[in-house]
Order: structure tokens, then C-alpha cells, then sequence
């Protein structure tokens, strides 16, 4: 685009090949895909609210509603909101912005890219129409997947949809990162969240088609009449579950990675400071996590009678995860070491992920023990486990971005008042929600079980959890709303109101125009995006 | 004279080994050993994660920012500071894995190695019950609507093995109270075994998701007294 744009214009929306604007437009997808995924959440946590069937029809029928539910919840929260909303949104918007770059290396692939995505979440939305959902929770297990009456293609072709949309991201972005820095800029030199971006990227794009491969061979099984699953054939029952986990391990630090790429901005400017040992957790902990990424999967397969020595090694490989995480939670607890902290709204969300960080990542201790997993696993100790790292963790940070870029993407401040007691609302009722799930999983509540008439014993504690998602479930309509009216006719926003050191706070304006800067970007050598007054 | 000392240890060394092979086998419950481990990691989680956490909190506490000018002070690293604030946690945290993983094997090891004298019950899973078979050829289950049927029945103080299939899907068979799981396949056979030490009714639950009565496919499990468990096996027979 080569001239300034006035007004709203679909059209211009539509056929947009600008990264800000496809950036908003993953925003917006991914905010949409969590609305719906989260009303699904309510539901699950009504349902268990009691022993019995409190909102389904009755016990013999109720899974088929409630295993929607979950299919629906766990599907769109991971691969229509998370990914999307931090590689799609957030990298989007401000990767270029970081680096110095007008746009990135193939515009027009990622607006083939961004529509893919709604396409994607257009064909998980089926799921409320068609007759016979899909109802193979978000890991579409065989032979499960193949003799349900569920229409099990939908989550084929979703997972088909947004794994592409996700791979042209993938190149376009590693591409953009290697050739498209402004000159003088360094490797050393990047933004934390531009290398955690191009970390998940890198683990995208290697592990995404083994995922794609599997769930086309669920689809060859189940209408094609192949036997890739099924023993009696000669096939391999397990296969579809390395392969899914293959993929879909990684897939946790593709959210995480850029989750604390963001933790790192938010956290540095508010500290005004620069980021502790930044080479250890780049070099160590960012890409230490890509290395071992792919030789951990065998710990969601731990009971399934896989051969000892696979299971021991694999223990080993994710215990030694902790090392690379454990670099990046020092550089980032170290980064609030002599600060100058000012809490903002964005700032209060990070610091709520430095809490659910420790909670969710101590608890995957236990789990990446294979004698402990035989009794924590499939309990809601790994539900709770997850939710607190994969869920909410990346969810606040999303939410902190949000805060923290919203000058720039509107050019008006975000409401303190609705966003400060929306993030109370949100940090309370998450914790209220979650943590009494630890509790019982321990004791062997099972997960995905809507009626748990054999353990009456546990219904107080569902009760709190319920209680916890209306907390949350306010939390979040207050966001929201604080973010569209703010969006409209919020107070304007000074050019740099955080007083950041980066390229996309210091040099271009709130929003940046097409083009992105004024003038090219060059940085010299002593430049970093945490230069605070020295 | 240290050569003498050291050939005379040696049989010394060998005599715990050579005591423990006379005595018979005690059997470990893996329950007890479940519980223990579980609260060491307890521990050690609680003390990282009050490192990190009181560390964080005085932090952001302290280091408030006091005007809207000032900025942070953190340390500029040295090369040498660098790296060794990137080796040590490191070797730290690998030594505390190692640790853990030892641990962990340790306990394992008790889990796969079934004992000798372990009674064999064979379990298949189907879409939505499962199906209990006993040596003696008697076969019980259990039915979520009607709340008929044994269930699985099993005698006190000796350790049973259970050695599970499935007919449909992937099922898999958790017992809570004996901190036990695993998952049952088609055209695969997989183990567990447990202990039951005291007369009580605990649960199997499903714990693989496998379709609409997933959260129905449960049965009680009763340890009972062995006189009792082997008259109930004998009745069963005679009246099948």
C-alpha cells in the first residue's frame, strides 16, 4: 500500500496485505475462537458442578453433549486461540516493528495465511451445526476417532486448516527475521520476543506435517477404509499417538516460547531494565527448549505399556527440560532485580505469570516422572497442571501484550479502572478455579468425567471450581469490553507512554502507518531494545 | 596389612547380599512406595518454588519504581559472570533431575517386577464395561445403570496381577487407591499388579477417554478376606 488509507474500508480489510492489519485480524479470529471456547469451558464446569447430570439430559446420553464440549473447548483454545493468538497476533503486529522492517518478507502469503485461519475456525464452528459432531476431545485418538459415529472430519480438516496457515506463517517469519533486519542489527540484538517467535516458528515448522500425517491417516481409516490403526489388519494401535505427540508436545513450548517472549518485553520496560543474562536464556533456554523438544513426547504415552527403556529415557529427556526453562525463568526473575517496576495493568498480568509459571511448571515435575504418572495421569492434576502453564499462563500474556501494545495498535490508552478489576476478577478466579482441581486429582478424580457418582466425596471441591469460573467468566467480559470501548473512545495515548527502548515504542507512531517508520531504521552497535539510560 | 584389611572386607561386603537371598522375598507395596516418593517430590518442589517465589516477591516489592524518570540498575554481566550464571543453575537443576530420576526408577522397578507368587486375573475392556476372568474360569463384570455385578473381587495380602486386552478401543484401567494405570489396547496384552492390604471397596475408573458412557465405564473393586474371596470363587463356579 503506498498511499495513507482514511477510514474504514472492508474492502481494504479484506484484501489487506499489510502485517498490522492481518495481525488485528488474527486478534480478533483467535479473541472470537476464545469467546466460544470459553462459553464451552462455563458449560464443562456447570456440568460438575454436581454429581449427576446437572445440565445434560440424563446419564445415558449426557456424553454426547458434554464430550462436545470438551472436543470443542480443547480444540479452539489450543489451535484457533493460543497459536493463533500469539504467533499470529502478536508476531504479526509487532515482529516487523521490532526488527525495523516495513512488512514482512511475503505479504500476500500471509494474507492466504490469515484466511486460512478463519477458514479453520469457520470449519471448528461447524461442530454446533452439523449432526453428529466431532466428539474426539482435541487428541482425536484411534480407534476411537474411526468407530464413533462423530463426524471426526471436521477435526481433520480444522487441524488440516490451521496447520497450513500455520507453516506459511512459519517460513514467512523465519524469513523475514534472517533477511529483513534493519541494518546494523545483530543477533544479539533482538528483541527477546522476536527470538522466541523465531524459536516456535522453527519448531512449527519441523513438527506441524507429522501432525498433518496423522490425522490424514485417521481420515484414510475412517472413510477410506485403510488400517494404519487397527491390529486386527496388521496396523499399529499406538502409531497415531506418537505421531500426534510427536507433534503436539512441541506444540506446548510453541505456545510458551512466545508467551514469555512477551513476559520479557512487558517485564523489561516496566523495569526499565535490561534482560538478565539475556545470551543464556536466548541461546540456553530458548533454543536449548527446541532441542529437546522433540525427545520428550513419550511422557503423554507413559501408561500405555510402552517398552521400559523408552520410557525411562524419555523421563530423563523431560526432567532435563527444566535446565532450558528453568535459564529463562532466571533471566526472567533476574530481570526485576534492581528495577525501577511500574505497575501497569500489563505489568500486573505479568507479574501473575510469574506465579502461575512456578505453579504450572513445579507441577510438571511430578508428571515427568513415570512412576508418578501412573497415578496422576488422565486425573484432573494434569488438567489442572496444564491449564495453569498452557492455559491461563499463556492466556494472561496474551492479555498482558494486549495492554501493553494497545497504544500502539489504537493509539488511545486501555481504561485502568474496568482493566484493573478485570484483572483481579481474572487472577482470583482462575486460582479458584484450578487450584481445587490439584486437590482431587491427587486423589484420583478423573478427567473428562462428567458424572463421578463414584466419588461423591469430591463435589464440594467441583462446586469451588464452578464458582471460580464465573469469577473468571466475569474477569473476562470486563476485558473485553474494556478493550473495545477503550478502542473507540478511549483518551489518547502519548507516542511512547511506557517509555520503552524499542524500535517499535521509539520510532514509528501510535499506529504506525503503512510503511511502518518514517524513516529507515539503522541501529548501531551498542544499540539493544533495553537500552535504559546508560 | 591393607591388602589383608581389604580381602577380609570384601566377604563382609557380600554377607547383606547373601542374608537378604536366604530371607524370603518381602513384598513392596507400591502404594507405600507411591505415597513416599510423592512426598519427597513434594518437598523439593515446595523448596524451589519458595526460592523463586520469595525471591519475586521481595523483588517486586524493593525495586518500585519511585519517580516516572527513574530507570533500572541491573547488573551488566561479564563474559565470565555470564556463563557462570547460565553453568551453575544449569548443573543444578541436571543434578536435581538426576536425583529425581534415580528416585523415580527406583520406584518404577517395584511397579513392573510382578512378584512371584501374584495371582493372575485377566481383564478385557469393552465399549462400556469391563470383563474380570478368573483361573478357575469364572468371569464377573459390573453394570453402571443396574449397579449389578462383582466387580472385581480380589483377596487380601496377596498380590494380583492383572493382564488386560481390549475388544474395541483403547480403554485403560485406573485404580486411584492403588495408585495404579494402564492402558488397555486391542491386539496388545499390558500389566499391572497391586497389593491389597487391608478388606476395602475402593474403584476402577476408565481413565482413557472412549466415547458417550466414558464416565459410566467404572466397577468396584473389593479386597476381601482370602477364606472369603476363595469361598465367593467356589459358589461362582458352582452356580455358572
Amino acid at each position: 500500500m503506498s498511499t495513507e488509507s482514511h477510514g474504514f474500508s472492508l474492502r481494504e480489510w479484506i484484501f489487506t496485505t499489510d502485517h498490522k492489519r492481518i495481525g488485528v485480524l488474527y486478534l480478533i479470529g483467535s479473541m472470537a475462537a476464545f469467546a466460544v471456547a470459553g462459553i464451552m469451558a462455563l458449560l464443562i464446569r456447570l456440568e460438575q458442578s454436581s454429581v449427576g447430570p446437572t445440565i445434560v439430559a440424563d446419564v445415558a446420553t449426557g456424553g454426547n453433549q458434554y464430550n462436545v464440549w470438551l472436543y470443542f473447548h480443547g480444540a479452539a483454545m489450543i489451535l484457533g486461540f493460543l497459536i493463533p493468538g500469539l504467533t499470529g497476533f502478536a508476531a504479526n503486529y509487532f515482529l516487523p516493528l521490532m526488527i525495523g522492517a516495513k512488512d514482512v518478507a511475503f505479504p500476500r502469503v500471509n494474507a492466504f495465511s490469515v484466511w486460512l485461519f478463519y477458514a479453520g475456525i469457520v470449519m471448528a464452528l461447524l461442530t454446533f451445526v452439523v449432526n453428529d459432531p466431532p466428539d474426539v476431545m482435541w487428541t482425536g485418538y484411534p480407534p476411537y476417532s474411526i468407530l464413533t459415529s462423530g463426524n471426526t472430519a471436521f477435526y481433520v480438516f480444522t487441524v488440516h486448516l490451521l496447520g497450513f496457515a500455520s507453516i506459511l506463517g512459519a517460513v514467512n517469519f523465519l524469513v523475514t527475521v534472517i533477511y529483513m533486519r534493519a541494518p546494523g542489527m545483530g543477533w544479539n540484538q533482538l528483541n527477546m520476543f522476536v527470538w522466541s517467535t523465531v524459536t516456535a516458528f522453527v519448531i512449527q515448522l519441523v513438527f506441524v506435517p507429522v501432525l498433518a500425517s496423522a490425522v490424514t491417516m485417521l481420515l484414510f481409516d475412517k472413510y477410506l477404509g485403510t488400517h494404519f490403526f487397527d491390529p486386527a489388519k496388521g496396523g499399529d494401535v499406538l502409531l497415531y499417538q506418537n505421531l500426534f505427540w510427536f507433534y503436539s508436545h512441541p506444540a506446548v513450548y510453541v505456545i510458551l516460547l512466545p508467551a514469555l517472549g512477551i513476559l520479557f518485553e512487558v517485564i523489561a520496560t516496566s523495569c526499565k531494565n535490561m534482560v538478565f543474562n539475556y545470551k543464556a536464556a536466548v541461546y540456553g533456554g530458548m533454543w536449548g527448549i527446541v532441542l529437546i523438544s522433540g525427545e520428550v513426547w513419550v511422557h503423554h504415552l507413559y501408561i500405555t505399556g510402552m517398552p521400559d527403556w523408552i520410557r525411562i529415557g524419555q523421563m530423563v529427556s523431560t526432567l532435563l527440560i527444566s535446565v532450558p526453562v528453568g535459564l529463562l525463568a532466571i533471566s526472567m526473575f533476574g530481570t526485576l532485580y534492581r528495577g525501577a517496576i511500574t505497575y501497569t495493568i500489563a505489568m500486573k498480568y505479568a507479574t501473575a505469570c510469574l506465579f502461575l509459571f512456578l505453579i504450572g511448571g513445579l507441577t510438571g515435575i511430578p508428571l515427568a516422572m513415570t512412576v508418578m504418572t501412573v497415578h496422576l495421569s488422565e486425573t484432573s492434576f494434569v488438567h489442572a497442571h496444564f491449564h495453569y502453564i498452557m492455559g491461563i499462563f499463556a492466556t494472561f500474556s496474551v492479555f498482558a501484550g494486549v495492554y501493553y501494545w494497545f497504544p500502539k495498535m489504537t493509539g488511545k490508552l486501555a481504561g485502568e479502572k474496568l482493566g484493573n478489576l478485570g484483572f483481579w476478577f481474572n487472577f482470583v478466579g482462575v486460582n479458584v478455579t484450578f487450584f481445587p482441581l490439584f486437590i482431587i486429582g491427587v486423589q484420583g478424580m478423573p478427567r473428562r468425567y462428567w458424572n463421578y457418582e463414584m466419588f461423591p466425596q469430591f463435589e464440594p471441591f467441583h462446586k469451588v471450581a464452578m464458582l471460580g469460573s464465573l469469577i473468571v467468566a466475569v474477569g473476562m467480559a470486563l476485558t473485553i469490553y474494556n478493550w473495545i470501548v477503550s478502542a473507540i473512545s478511549g483518551e489518547k495515548a502519548p507516542a511512547n507512554p511506557w517509555k520503552s527502548a524499542s524500535l517499535e515504542w521509539t520510532d514509528c507512531a501510535n499506529p504506525p502507518g503503512p510503511g511502518n517508520f518514517t524513516k529507515d531504521i539503522t541501529v548501531s552497535a551498542d544499540w539493544t531494545p533495553y537500552n535504559y539510560g546508560r | 596389612m591393607k591388602g589383608r584389611l581389604v580381602a577380609l572386607s570384601i566377604p563382609g561386603m557380600l554377607l547383606p547380599g547373601v542374608v537378604m537371598a536366604a530371607a524370603p522375598a518381602k513384598i513392596v507395596d507400591p502404594v507405600t512406595s507411591w505415597n513416599h516418593l510423592w512426598n519427597e517430590v513434594l518437598i523439593d518442589l515446595f523448596l524451589m518454588g519458595t526460592v523463586f517465589a520469595a525471591l519475586a516477591v521481595y523483588w517486586l516489592i524493593k525495586y518500585r519504581a519511585t519517580s516516572p524518570d527513574q530507570v533500572g540498575s541491573g547488573p551488566k554481566l561479564s563474559r565470565a559472570q555470564s556463563w557462570a550464571w547460565a553453568m551453575v543453575p544449569a548443573f543444578i537443576f541436571m543434578a536435581d533431575d538426576f536425583f529425581l530420576a534415580a528416585k523415580g526408577w527406583t520406584v518404577w522397578n517395584i511397579y513392573r517386577k510382578v512378584p512371584d507368587n501374584a495371582y493372575e486375573i485377566k481383564v478385557t475392556g469393552n465399549m462400556w464395561y469391563w470383563q474380570f476372568e478368573y483361573p478357575n474360569g469364572v468371569t464377573t463384570t459390573y453394570a453402571y445403570d443396574t449397579k449389578e455385578g462383582d466387580g472385581l473381587m480380589v483377596p487380601v495380602g496377596t498380590p494380583v496381577v492383572l493382564r488386560m486386552t481390549s475388544n474395541d478401543v483403547i480403554h485403560s484401567f485406573g485404580m486411584s487407591a492403588y495408585r495404579v494405570k494402564e492402558d488397555m489396547m486391542p491386539g496388545r496384552v499390558t500389566y499391572i499388579w497391586f497389593l491389597p492390604t487391608e478388606e476395602k471397596q475402593s474403584w476402577v475408573t476408565c481413565t482413557e477417554f472412549c466415547g458417550v458412557l466414558h464416565a459410566q465405564m467404572y466397577a468396584p473393586v473389593k479386597a476381601v478376606p482370602r477364606a472369603q474371596f476363595d469361598a465367593w470363587l467356589q459358589k461362582k463356579k458352582s452356580t455358572t
